[in-house]
C-alpha cells in the first residue's frame, strides 16, 4: 500500500472496522486462553447446565417442580433422551481434550503440561499459597504471588475432569445395564445409580456456588469475570492478581510474545450475555435444590 | 302453570285471567287427590312376594323372605322408599316393569365414585348390561348387610368371593397367593378392594392406577417401598412414567408369592425370566441387582452403606470447606472495597 495510490483505496479491514476499537494506548491485554479452551469451557457449561436441569428431575423426584422441569423437555422421556445427548456430548469433549493433552506432553513435548508454572497438577507451592491465603483473609500476609492457575482453580479442573470420568462410566451403566452386565455384576447398579446421583449433587452446588462464587460473583470479579469468554486478560488485572506469572513473563520476556489486542466489543458482549444466562440459569437451579432439601 | 297461561298472551284479557283460574284450581284438586292416596305398606308387599312360589313371567323368582329383609341393613325401611314408583300404584297385581331402584338418592357418595369406575363405563357407556356389576350385583339386594358384618357380600372375607362370581380366573390365582395364607393364617393382609377400591375400580393398566398402586402396596410393606423409591424404576414412576417396573411388574398382582416360594417370579429361579421381560439380555449377573436397596441399612446392603458414608464426609467436607473458603474471601474483600482480589 503506497501513498501514491488514489484516496479511494480499500484500506485493510481492521483499520476500517467500526465494531474492533483499536486498542487503548494504557491498557494492555495478556493472552489468556486459546480458542480450544475457551470452546471447551462453553460445551460444558451449556452440557453441565442441561444434565442439571434434566437430570434434577430425577434425582428429586419427589420435588414439588420435578415434573414441571421435566415437562419442559417434553416429559420424563424427553428429559432422558436430552440427558443422555448432553451426556454424550461432554463425554466426547472430554475425551477430545484427554487425547489434545496427551498429544500436547507426548508428541509435542510439552512438559510443563504436569509440572511447573503452567501445569494443572498440584504442587508445594499450591498448599504453600493456600496457607497464605488463609492468612491474608485475615489480613495477616499479602495477597499470594499465584501462577498461571491458583490452587481452587486447579482444584475446579480436577474435580471436573475427575466428575465427568466417574459421572460419565456410571451414566453409561445405568444406560446400557445389559451390556454392562456382561462385565459387571448387578449390583453395580446400585452402586453406579448412588454414585452418578451424589456425585451430580457435588458437581451441581460446587459449579453453581463455589465456581461462580470463585470465578465470577465474588467482589472485584462480580457480576462475571469475562476472561473465559475473550480469551484475554488486561496486563494491570494480571500484575495485581498473578503476580508470580507476571514477574516470570516479565522475566522470560514472554510477555510482549503473549500481548494481545484489546477484546471486541462484540466479543465482550457475546460473552457478557452468555455468561449472564448461564449464571442464571445456574443460579435458577441451585435455588430448586433449596426449595427441595428445605422444604 | 298460572304464569304459562298468562304469559302465551301478549295483552292480558278477561278470559286469560278465567282459564288460569281454572286450570290452576284443577292442579290444586289434584295435588290434594294425590296426598290423599296411601302408598302401600311392606305387608301389602309381602301378601304376594313373601310366598317362595311367585315368579315373574319368565319364571324369574320374585320372592322375599321377610326375615331376611328384617335383617338386613335395610329393614327400617320401606320396601317404597326403594321401589319408590310403586309408592303411588294403587291396583294389584302392579305392572311386572318397574323402574330401575336408585341407590343414589340416599348413597349419593357411592354413586358418583360409582359412575367414575370402569364397572360403571362398561354398564353405563359400553353396553355390558348383562356382565357389568351395579351396585345389587356386589352388595345384593333385599339382604344387604353392612361390611362389619360377617354374613355380607362385602365383609372382608367375603369381598373374594363377591368379585369372583365374575372374575372367577382372578380368584383362582388370588387363593394361591401370599395374601390369602397370611389372611388364613390370621394375619392382615389386602384382598380385591385394598388395592383395587371398591366404588372406584379402575382399568389395571392406566397410568393414574399403575402409579399410585405403589401406595397401597406401601400401607404395611412401608420399607419395601421407600427402599424402591430410591432406585431409578421408583423415581421415573413417581415422575408419572410408567413404562418402567411397579410393584406388580416383579413381584406380580394376584397370584404374589414370596421369594422363597420357587414359583415366585422374585425367586431365584425365575429372576432372569422376570427382569427380561424388560431387560432383554439380562442373565445371571444382571439380576444381582437389588431392586430394594437401603444405605442405612447396613445388614442389607452393605457396600451401598460404605458408599453412602463416603459421600456425606466428601460432600459435607467439600461444601464445608469452600464454603467457609468463600464466607472468609467474602469477608475480607468486602473490607478491601472493591480493591481486586
Amino acid at each position: 500500500m503506497t501513498p501514491a495510490l488514489s484516496p479511494t483505496v480499500i484500506e485493510p479491514r481492521h483499520d476500517s472496522s467500526t465494531s474492533v476499537p483499536p486498542p487503548s494506548p494504557v491498557t494492555t491485554y495478556v493472552h489468556r486462553f486459546d480458542a480450544k479452551t475457551r470452546a471447551l469451557h462453553i460445551v460444558i457449561m451449556v452440557t453441565f447446565l442441561g444434565l442439571s436441569a434434566t437430570g434434577m428431575p430425577l434425582l428429586f423426584s419427589d420435588a414439588p417442580w420435578a415434573r414441571v422441569l421435566a415437562a419442559l423437555f417434553g416429559g420424563f422421556h424427553g428429559a432422558g433422551v436430552v440427558h443422555r445427548l448432553m451426556g454424550a456430548i461432554l463425554l466426547g469433549a472430554v475425551a477430545w481434550h484427554l487425547i489434545d493433552v496427551c498429544w500436547r506432553a507426548f508428541v509435542r513435548g510439552e512438559t510443563g503440561l504436569f509440572w511447573g508454572p503452567t501445569s494443572m497438577v498440584p504442587q508445594p507451592r499450591d498448599f504453600t499459597q493456600f496457607w497464605q491465603q488463609m492468612q491474608w483473609f485475615f489480613g495477616k500476609a499479602p495477597y499470594p504471588n499465584y501462577e498461571h492457575f491458583t490452587y481452587w482453580e486447579k482444584f475446579d479442573y480436577l474435580a471436573v475432569l475427575w466428575g465427568t470420568l466417574l459421572m460419565g462410566a456410571a451414566g453409561l451403566v445405568l444406560w446400557f445395564p445389559e451390556a454392562a452386565s456382561r462385565v459387571l455384576p448387578g449390583w453395580m447398579f446400585n452402586v453406579a445409580l448412588f454414585v452418578h446421583g451424589a456425585e451430580a449433587s457435588l458437581a451441581i452446588g460446587f459449579i453453581f456456588v463455589v465456581h461462580f462464587f470463585n470465578g465470577h460473583l465474588r467482589p472485584g470479579k462480580f457480576p462475571m469475570d469475562l476472561v473465559i469468554f475473550t480469551g484475554a486478560v488486561s496486563e494491570q488485572e494480571l500484575k495485581h492478581e498473578r503476580a508470580g506469572q507476571y514477574a516470570r513473563l516479565v522475566e522470560t520476556g514472554d510477555l510482549a510474545r503473549m500481548t494481545v489486542p484489546a477484546p471486541a466489543a462484540a466479543t465482550e458482549r457475546r460473552g457478557r450475555i452468555v455468561g449472564t444466562i448461564g449464571l442464571a440459569l445456574g443460579v435458577g437451579l441451585f435455588g430448586l435444590i433449596l426449595l427441595a432439601v428445605l422444604r | 302453570m298460572t304464569g304459562e297461561g298468562t304469559a302465551t298472551r301478549p295483552s292480558p284479557n278477561l278470559l286469560g285471567i278465567l282459564l288460569a283460574l281454572i286450570l290452576t284450581a284443577a292442579a290444586g284438586v289434584a295435588d290434594a287427590q294425590t296426598v290423599a292416596v296411601k302408598a302401600p305398606a311392606n305387608d301389602d308387599c309381602l301378601a304376594c312376594h313373601s310366598d317362595p312360589d311367585v315368579k315373574r313371567a319368565n319364571g324369574t323368582s320374585l320372592a322375599v323372605d321377610p326375615s331376611v329383609f328384617e335383617h338386613s341393613k335395610h329393614g327400617p325401611l320401606a320396601c317404597v322408599d326403594c321401589h319408590q314408583d310403586l309408592a303411588k300404584v294403587q291396583e294389584f297385581p302392579h305392572a311386572e316393569k318397574l323402574a330401575k331402584v336408585s341407590c343414589s338418592t340416599c348413597h349419593d357418595a357411592e354413586a358418583a365414585k360409582y359412575h367414575d369406575s370402569i364397572h360403571a363405563w362398561a354398564k353405563e357407556k359400553a353396553g355390558l348390561t348383562a356382565a357389568a356389576p351395579a351396585c345389587a350385583d356386589c352388595h345384593g339386594s333385599h339382604n344387604i348387610k353392612g361390611p362389619d358384618e360377617a354374613t355380607s357380600r362385602v365383609s372382608r372375607a367375603n369381598i373374594p368371593a363377591t368379585c369372583g362370581s365374575c372374575h372367577q380366573g382372578v380368584d383362582a390365582k388370588y387363593q394361591t397367593s401370599v395374601h390369602v395364607a397370611a389372611i388364613k393364617h390370621g394375619d392382615a393382609a389386602p384382598v380385591c378392594t385394598d388395592c383395587h377400591t371398591a366404588h372406584t375400580i379402575q382399568r389395571a393398566d392406566t397410568p393414574a392406577w399403575r402409579l399410585s398402586v405403589a401406595n397401597e402396596c406401601g400401607t404395611c410393606h412401608g420399607e419395601v417401598v421407600e427402599s424402591f423409591r430410591r432406585t431409578f424404576h421408583g423415581k421415573v414412576t413417581e415422575l408419572g412414567f410408567t413404562r418402567v417396573a411397579a410393584c406388580a411388574d416383579c413381584h406380580g398382582a394376584h397370584d404374589i408369592l414370596p421369594a422363597a416360594n420357587s414359583a415366585s417370579m422374585v425367586s431365584k429361579a425365575r429372576l432372569v425370566e422376570t427382569c427380561s421381560k424388560c431387560h432383554q439380555g439380562a442373565n445371571e449377573s444382571f439380576v444381582k441387582y437389588d431392586p430394594h436397596p437401603n444405605p442405612h441399612n447396613y445388614a442389607r446392603s452393605p457396600l451401598m452403606w460404605w458408599v453412602n458414608r463416603f459421600y456425606v464426609v466428601l460432600i459435607g467436607g467439600c461444601f464445608g470447606f469452600f464454603g467457609l473458603h468463600s464466607a472468609l474471601w467474602f469477608r475480607r474483600s468486602w473490607r478491601n472495597g472493591k480493591d481486586r482480589s
